[in-house]
């Protein structure tokens, strides 16, 4: 539905975003992940057609935008959200019924929309609150209900909940998807919260230092992290670089530093390969049970670092392995710096690649 | 300290028995200046949404230039009027000097620059965030500018109502081109340089607490505007 085809903008000297292609498919919640001033609002504010590339082609339905009339009867088909929910002067009714309006809307259509988009964000009733007078979480609800009163067949949000306490951001996320499931209507957002990325996307794009570092599903891009920069921004935390030993039927024995490690890998012998490991996925045991995972290896407790209700443990196996736990599982097993431990991992919850690894090309 | 006193007392009971004089001046003075304010407006707000909205080469210069003019001196822009619209100048034909339509002329040349400018900072005080939200919304070019400058309305009075004061309170123009003609030139401000050189302090007090009196009230609309 929307190409992106080396798309660069540069604000006078200044580099925002660089050459950045990619597709966004018709009727998905599409995601672009990445730090604070990475650009992403840059982008988002390039499909809405507020600004335009200083380089590359933006295409909608295969054609590129031209001129003021065809931009604006574009941008009609499309709403923004922006981070900061701006109110116009006037009440509640005069905000939300500014993009019908706009659009020549006639009067009795507008009085039977507004009732029905406030009804849909949960502010039934307001139309005659003043706008000045709302909450952050009701000015974000606001903001939502006039950008979709105009039905768009694409919805922007940029960071729809970075303003928000964690019960109005959940209650964000929850219209986000009743917005989706009831009109079908393609979402782009951007956040940089990496969970909410992957709790609301069907794909995401991530962008490190000014350009895509990968594009994918959540899945892909958490567990087949395509680079060290996406890995570590991720929180795929274990990169590890080894050399295939044997392959059984699909089952890799791979060095990592004299350990050998079981995955689920096509790679033959002596590939040398990458290996990126979640630390959610690193289990402590207190024995020498491995139970199902394919993977058990002994280790030294180097570091503890509290996080909320996690604990981030990095344990010296030969390789620095980096697994997270819970609280809970933590306060169980009674663990201690410089205790040995055994630690299990499954083989499928590793993924093996070549990427970023010298190997000779393979012959024909 | 007796006679500023009994002044005072005397211009008091000048207003409050309506004197006629006091009346004409006033409602002359509201009228030439009401006059002027409504002229500029149509011309300064209109000229300021021009300035704001096109991109074109010299606009810094140009707006340097009409903030320079919020300090023209009334007694230059008295002159320029003057030079236009004496009988030996361009417009003299017209019969204008020593007259209300002189001095209209004068008031509204005055406060243009300073009518523009307010415009001009009403205007940007609209965010570009909240213009990027209007067009965002589906706003074409003229519904952006119609959208920006309802927003930036109360400024936009607020402005206005200076441009009024500066106007009502001005005495150079206004001596220049009306000649302070009792009974047809003479204004509030002119009134009252003349009657203190002669003497006639209570009258000029009296005009002067009615100055104030517009000043305050003219003030308290721009308050109440710019607290919207």
């Amino acid at each position: 539905m929307i190409e992106l085809s080396h798309v660069s903008k540069y604000f006078g000297e200044k580099k925002v975003i660089e050459d950045i292609s990619l597709e966004i498919r018709k009727g998905e919640i599409f995601s672009f992940i990445g730090p604070s001033g990475t650009g992403k609002t840059t982008i988002l504010r390039l499909i809405n057609l507020l600004d335009t590339p200083t380089s590359g082609k933006i295409f909608f339905e295969g054609k590129e935008p031209v001129g003021d009339k065809m931009r604006t009867a574009l941008r009609r088909r499309m709403s923004m959200v922006f981070q900061k929910p701006l109110p116009l002067r006037g009440n509640v009714f005069s905000n939300v019924s500014k993009g019908l309006e706009f659009r020549h809307v006639p009067r009795e259509e507008i009085a039977a929309r507004v009732p029905e988009a406030l009804e849909l964000v949960g502010l039934a009733g307001y139309e005659e609150r003043k706008a000045s007078t709302l909450s952050g979480g009701e000015l974000q609800r606001v903001a939502i209900a006039r950008s979709i009163i105009t039905r768009p067949e694409i919805l922007l949000l940029d960071e729809p909940t970075a303003n928000l306490d964690p019960i109005s951001t959940e209650r964000a996320e929850n219209l986000i998807f009743e917005i989706h499931r009831r009109f079908g209507v393609t979402i782009i957002l951007s956040t940089h919260d990496m969970v909410q990325g992957q709790r609301l996307a069907d794909r995401m794009a991530v962008i490190i230092d000014r350009t895509l570092g990968q594009v994918g599903t959540p899945y892909e891009i958490f567990y087949k992290p395509q680079s060290l920069h996406v890995a570590r921004m991720v929180g795929v935390d274990n990169v590890l670089d080894g050399v295939v030993m044997e392959n059984q039927e699909g089952l890799a024995i791979i060095d990592v530093a004299g350990v050998p490690i079981q995955a689920v890998s096509g790679y033959p012998p002596s590939t040398q390969v990458r290996l990126y490991l979640r630390p959610e996925e690193i289990w402590i045991t207190s024995g020498t049970d491995k139970g199902s995972a394919r993977n058990l290896v002994k280790g030294t407790i180097k570091e503890i670092t509290p996080m909320g209700s996690m604990v981030r443990l990095r344990i010296d196996c030969g390789p620095i392995l980096t697994s997270l736990i819970t609280r809970r599982s933590f306060e169980d097993l009674s663990i201690a710096r410089g205790q040995e431990v055994y630690i299990s991992f499954k083989a499928s919850a590793i993924y093996v690649t070549t990427e970023g690894r010298e190997n000779p090309p393979v012959k024909p | 300290m007796d006679e500023i006193v009994q002044g005072v007392i005397q211009a008091f009971e000048l207003i409050i028995s309506l004197d006629p004089e006091v009346i004409d001046i006033t409602l002359r003075s509201l009228y030439i200046s009401l006059t002027a304010t409504v002229i500029a407006s149509a011309i300064a707000i209109p000229l300021g949404g021009l300035i704001h909205f096109k991109q074109f080469g010299g606009k810094k210069v140009l707006i340097t230039i009409i903030q320079t003019l919020f300090a023209l001196p009334t007694v230059i822009a008295g002159l320029f009027v003057y030079l236009l619209i004496s009988r030996a100048g361009p417009l003299g034909f017209l019969g204008l000097l020593f007259t209300p339509g002189g001095m209209i002329i004068g008031q509204t040349v005055l406060i243009i620059p300073l009518m523009i400018g307010m415009t001009l900072i009403a205007l940007s005080g609209v965010s570009m965030t909240m213009q990027d939200a209007i067009v965002s919304l589906g706003a074409d070019q003229t519904q952006t500018i119609f959208t920006i400058i309802k927003e930036a309305r109360y400024a936009i009075m607020g402005g206005i109502a200076l441009g009024f004061s500066r106007a009502i309170s001005e005495v150079g123009a206004a001596m220049i081109l009306g000649g302070n003609i009792k009974g047809y030139t003479r204004i509030l401000t002119t009134a009252i340089a003349l009657e203190t050189s002669i003497g006639d302090i209570p009258l000029s007090i009296a005009l002067g607490i009615i100055l104030l009196l517009i000043a305050l009230i003219v003030m308290s609309i721009v308050y109440f505007f710019q607290s919207r």
